[in-house]
């Protein structure tokens, strides 16, 4: 799903081994070698890209949670507008906050790019790479502005 | 035994045009909003109330909130189903996949009822 730029710049048995419980099996019950070890494994920019995506997305799953309680909060009452407001000056609301709208802003960069390549544009191995670069600088600029915005 | 179930719709052209879809309104849910609060700096409680009184806000909202069960779901789906294999979990895999699956499913429902509580009980 959307993981072509990433497999195609891996050997050919990698993504037979990624995909899919039955090709699982083929891979263990096959005879060849098996390298999964991720550590022995010099990642493309874009595999960075691409795990990152997925740790925002991980990020943001729990972060709903937080994301909904302020806004219960902040629309229950002007005590609890107020209350959520007075938890955001503090350094260490402004830092989760910080963290969590940071993970939205690149899971989004990064998400507009995939809706890019889906229309065909930038899905060469170079136009990949170039692609990942773009979402690592267009993100840490968006996040330091973000930062500069909530202190 | 059945250790090998495919996703929710069965279809993944379907989950991946689904993923777009949903995609498109939380980016343009969250643009409005950080947008909204960033031109309003002095931002009170009667405004901010006001706004999620709104009927279209409303309807925005309750999109965004369908938008992002759906999203959140495949997300969780496929990772779940590349990470927790028997190749890395052995023979529990099934199981351990399985009932992270139903977490997320059953966090996802309540964020969404959550969600309607807020939008409409406030």
């Amino acid at each position: 799903m959307g993981d072509g730029y990433l497999t195609s710049a891996l050997p050919d048995n990698f993504a037979l081994i990624v995909r899919g419980s039955q090709c699982d099996k083929k891979a263990v019950n096959s005879q060849r070698p098996v390298n999964l070890d991720l550590r022995t494994i010099k990642l493309p920019v874009t595999a960075y890209t691409s795990i990152l995506h997925r740790i925002s997305g991980v990020i943001l799953f729990v972060g709903i949670a937080i994301l909904l309680y302020g806004l219960d909060k902040s629309l229950a009452s002007e005590e609890g507008f107020a209350q959520v407001q007075e938890c955001l000056t503090s350094p260490l609301a402004k830092f989760v906050i910080w963290g969590l709208l940071s993970a939205l802003l690149y899971h989004l960069v990064a998400g507009v790019r995939h809706l890019i390549m889906d229309m065909g544009i930038g899905e060469t191995l170079e136009g990949g790479k170039l692609g990942s670069q773009i979402v690592l600088v267009v993100s840490a600029i968006v996040i330091l502005l973000l930062g500069v915005w909530i202190w | 035994m059945v250790t090998n179930v495919t996703n929710f719709s069965r279809s993944g052209l379907y989950d991946w045009m689904a993923q777009r879809v949903s995609a498109v309104v939380l980016a343009a849910y969250v643009l409005f909003l950080l947008g909204y609060v960033v031109c309003n700096p002095g931002l009170g409680y009667a405004e901010w109330h006001a706004l999620f009184s709104n009927n279209a806000m409303r309807i925005f909202s309750l999109l965004t909130l369908v938008a992002l069960s759906v999203h959140a779901w495949v997300g969780m789906w496929t990772i779940s189903t590349d990470y927790l294999t028997p190749m890395a979990l052995g023979k529990w895999a099934t199981a351990v996949r399985f009932l992270f699956q139903a977490a997320c499913g059953l966090a996802m429902f309540a964020f969404f009822v959550w969600g309607v509580q807020i939008l409409w009980g406030n």
